[in-house]
């Protein structure tokens, strides 16, 4: 081939020549900007535009923190700190107001001598969280996360043992009770056994046992009332509660909604749409100012708990929206899959359909409860101290009136690290998840 | 044949079927299911009966009619101290629907841009907006409309500080002024004739519709390509400002000037309306931002390639085969977002604004002691707006659906 080219061609190449460095432009990170930044005339503009805006933050925030006054008294001594250090007019934040009062918007107005208690039940939460969160971890634990809300319970609100210990032996007899009956009848009369025993076992041994077995062993903590409750321990209080108990109520809301049996049907429609259709901050007030008519005459119970029950309600209804996108999502053949293979309803449920359902819900159901911890802010509206209330309180005495935006960055980012945490674990758990399509 | 079968069935029937036989549980599920909520139902007004005969009170809605008097500070319809309750409710409702209104317009613009350009090549700007909507999502929307009220209030100059010599300015061209008492803007004055002018446009509008049918009936008949921008910008503008210097100048715009302690004439939008206005802008961009993200990352890649080897250019690859696919998954979790909005609205309570919870579900029932009658009214509104909201996305589904088989 060569020596005919050699006829033909003018020019062969005779050596190799050697290998050069590629042009400065196309290597490393000039390559890169060039690339990323500066590929067309939009880019180039969207950059210049995007650096001007960035730049222009920066020029008004950095300062703000450079000049940071940590250690203060007050909103004034801050302004004296400030003045002597940069000049007077000099862009700074007060931060000592965070250190003055990181307490009260944490704790709210939780007894100081006790803050061990919510700080262990916070760690009881964290360790019982593990397990369930990380399925990793030994089996086992999951028994302690069970038995762990009673723990915190006590721990909070403080009392004799023995009244969160009845409540839990109601549970645990419903249960036995439920083992044994349905060795002997249906699995929906057997449920209705235990919740019958469990009703019984509350209404009727849980009072006497609690002050007989205080008097015998008084084991007991300081009761705090839950007007004593603030700040972000109340945010998440309502935050984890509502959770915890609006995930099964939405499956059930769900499963309800796509049921053939014509009344529940309706009832779960009705329910799920009433609930969506009116905001959040109409519920609240609807449980402030008119539960008490709906109640029988004389009956008071805690705001708290009735926030709790009305940030459940509203957000299980949103969970069974976003269950029943995944249960609609599945494929016929698994529900006929699971009637073939003889199953009853709940069996073909718990096996087949609510599996591949919840998983395909995981980014919407984690998304609802991102919003629901987002809006447990609400509850500042009808007098329960969360942090923005504490910021209000905080502002209203005369040592920090006039704080703004050092509250506001000092909540705002704890709320960001524990809603931005759970989307990223949603991510993650949602790649773990995923079977098809590696 | 059939009554030996009959009878042996009827005779055979027993109380444990009803428990055991599928043919006949899901009935007894039903009913007891029907009969404790019928139950609890009848607790609950019963209840309520006895509470309200003890407090004294019974249930009407004739307050309705009596005097309100109180004050709102944004009305949209005449309305004072001396008007009823039904108005000040009717006013609270139409702010609602005031700033629900603005704030989907604005939170699309903004959702729109920030899910395109968090798509862009672009490292910097791409950047800039993930941390735009993950800042925005995971920060209670309270937060971000208290904290904007206060750099409305705080941040901004006072209106003394406009006057001459004095640190502040006003913006374009002393047009608009940003105050810590609000935000001035010019209003327009509708002069004599200013009617016919409004005729015109709406009639240039209901031309550029028609072109732009009739255009596209012509392309799907022809194939011939009308030149549907250039014609439609036209008929936008021409007819619009002839008519205007025929008519010569019907409208003209109020500024806002600085007398005595404060600006006279022009708009005034309060700091209250601004805040709920762009928290609820802003926080909803965010969402609708991931939205669009994921509606234009759902259209598979082959489409855009395959649109390309046909020879379409990138503009009518986007127009004609990635947008109309991009949509059909965009446009309800869009709308549930217009709703979440409107709901949200209700946080108006933060800033003082006066929206329908502020009048018919605060101040009224404050005033009147209706408790009962005022949250169920306000729920009820709230509740036909997303069933209006919700039914209409419903039938856009039914419309968009791939039609399959």
């Amino acid at each position: 081939m060569s020596d005919t080219h050699a006829q033909t061609a003018r020019f062969v190449r005779e050596s190799m020549l050697p290998e050069r460095e590629p042009p400065l432009a196309e290597v490393g990170a000039v390559k890169w900007v060039r690339e990323n930044l500066f590929s067309g005339w939009l880019n180039i503009l969207l950059t210049v535009v995007s650096a001007v805006v960035i730049g222009w933050i920066l020029l008004h925030i950095v300062p703000w923190f450079w000049n940071s006054v940590w250690k203060a008294g007050s909103l004034s001594q801050c302004r004296e700190i400030r003045d002597e250090a940069f000049g007077p007019g000099a862009s700074s934040a007060c931060f000592a107001v965070i250190t003055d009062r990181w307490h009260q918007l944490v704790f709210g107005f939780y007894p100081q001598t006790l803050y061990w208690r919510p700080v262990t039940a916070l760690i009881v939460f964290l360790i019982a969280a593990s397990p369930v969160l990380f399925p990793r971890l030994p089996r086992q634990a999951l028994w302690f996360s069970a038995i762990s809300p009673f723990i915190m319970f006590w721990l909070l609100w403080g009392g004799s043992v023995w009244a969160p210990l009845s409540v839990l032996l109601g549970i645990v007899l419903a249960y036995v009770a439920f083992r044994i009956a349905s060795r002997f009848v249906s699995p929906v009369l057997a449920m209705l056994a235990g919740v019958a025993v469990a009703v019984l076992c509350w209404g009727l041994l849980a009072g006497p046992l609690t002050t007989d077995m205080s008097r015998i062993l008084p084991i007991r903590l300081r009761a705090v009332g839950s007007d004593d409750f603030g700040g972000f321990m109340l945010s998440f209080i309502i935050g984890v509660s509502a959770i915890i108990l609006s995930l099964p109520l939405g499956i059930l809301l769900a499963l309800g909604r796509q049921s053939d049996l014509f009344f529940i049907n309706k009832v779960s429609v009705a329910f799920i749409e009433l609930i969506r259709g009116v905001p959040l901050i109409v519920w609240l007030f609807t449980a402030s100012l008119l539960l008490n008519y709906f109640l029988p005459p004389g009956t008071n119970f805690d705001l708290m708990l009735r926030v709790i029950i009305m940030v459940t309600l509203f957000s299980a209804a949103y969970i069974a929206e976003v269950v029943r996108g995944g249960l609609a999502a599945l494929p016929k053949g698994q529900y006929e899959g699971a009637d073939s293979l003889g199953l009853d309803y709940w069996q073909s449920m718990r096996l087949i359909i609510l599996p591949q359902a919840l998983k395909i819900s995981i980014p919407g159901i984690v998304n609802t409860f991102i919003g629901l911890f987002k809006d447990t802010t609400l509850v500042v509206f009808i007098g329960l101290l969360d942090p923005i209330g504490l910021s209000n309180a905080i502002r209203a005495s005369t040592d920090w009136n006039g704080v703004y935006f050092e509250l506001f960055v000092f909540i705002g980012l704890m709320f960001f690290i524990c809603c931005f945490s759970m989307s990223r674990y949603s991510i993650a758990l949602e790649k773990k998840l995923q079977r098809e399509h590696r | 044949m059939a009554s030996t079968v009959d009878a042996s069935s009827r005779q055979g029937f027993k109380l444990s079927q009803l428990i055991y036989d599928t043919r006949y549980r899901s009935l007894t599920i039903q009913a007891i299911a029907m009969a404790l909520l019928v139950l609890f139902l009848s607790w609950l007004v019963s209840n309520t009966v006895q509470n309200l005969s003890d407090l004294g009170k019974d249930f009407d809605f004739g307050f309705l009619g009596q005097r309100a008097g109180y004050d709102i500070n944004q009305t949209l319809i005449p309305y004072t101290s001396g008007s009823s309750h039904a108005r000040a409710a009717i006013v609270g409702i139409l702010n609602t629907l005031l700033v629900a209104f603005l704030g989907c317009i604005l939170a699309t613009i903004v959702g729109v841009i920030a899910g395109v350009l968090r798509l862009s090549k672009n490292w910097l700007v791409a950047r800039l907006m993930t941390v735009y909507v993950e800042g925005f999502r995971n920060v209670p929307l309270l937060l971000w409309i208290i904290a904007i009220f206060a750099m409305m209030t705080e941040a901004t100059p006072q209106p003394r500080d406009f006057r001459e010599g004095g640190t502040a300015s006003m913006w374009l061209w002393d047009s608009v002024a940003v105050s810590n008492r609000g935000v001035y803007i010019p209003a327009p004055v509708w002069g004599p004739g200013s009617t016919a002018l409004i005729i015109v446009f709406v009639l240039s509008i209901a031309a550029i519709i028609g072109f732009r049918r009739y255009a596209f009936r012509r392309q799907e008949a022809t194939g011939v390509l009308l030149p549907i921008l250039p014609v439609s910008l036209a008929l936008f503008f021409l007819p619009s400002i002839l008519a205007y210097f025929v008519l010569g100048g019907p409208v003209s715009l109020a500024y806002p000037e600085l007398g005595g302690f404060n600006f006279q004439g022009g708009l005034h939008m309060r700091n209250s309306l601004i805040a709920l206005w762009l928290a609820l802008s802003l926080y909803t961009g965010a969402f609708i931002a991931e939205i669009v993200r994921g509606g234009i990352l759902s259209v598979a890649k082959g489409q855009s390639e395959a649109a390309f080897a046909l020879g379409l250019r990138p503009s009518r690859t986007m127009n004609l085969v990635i947008l109309p696919q991009a949509m059909r998954v965009i446009i309800p979790p869009l709308i549930s977002q217009y709703l979440n909005l409107t709901k949200n609205s209700s946080l108006a309570i933060a800033v003082g604004y006066m929206d329908a919870r502020s009048t018919l579900g605060g101040i009224t029932i404050n005033q009147t002691g209706r408790e009962l009658e005022g949250m169920l009214l306000l729920g009820l509104f709230y509740l036909v707006l997303s069933l209006i909201i919700s039914g209409a996305m419903n039938v856009f589904n039914a419309r968009m659906k791939l039609k399959e088989r």
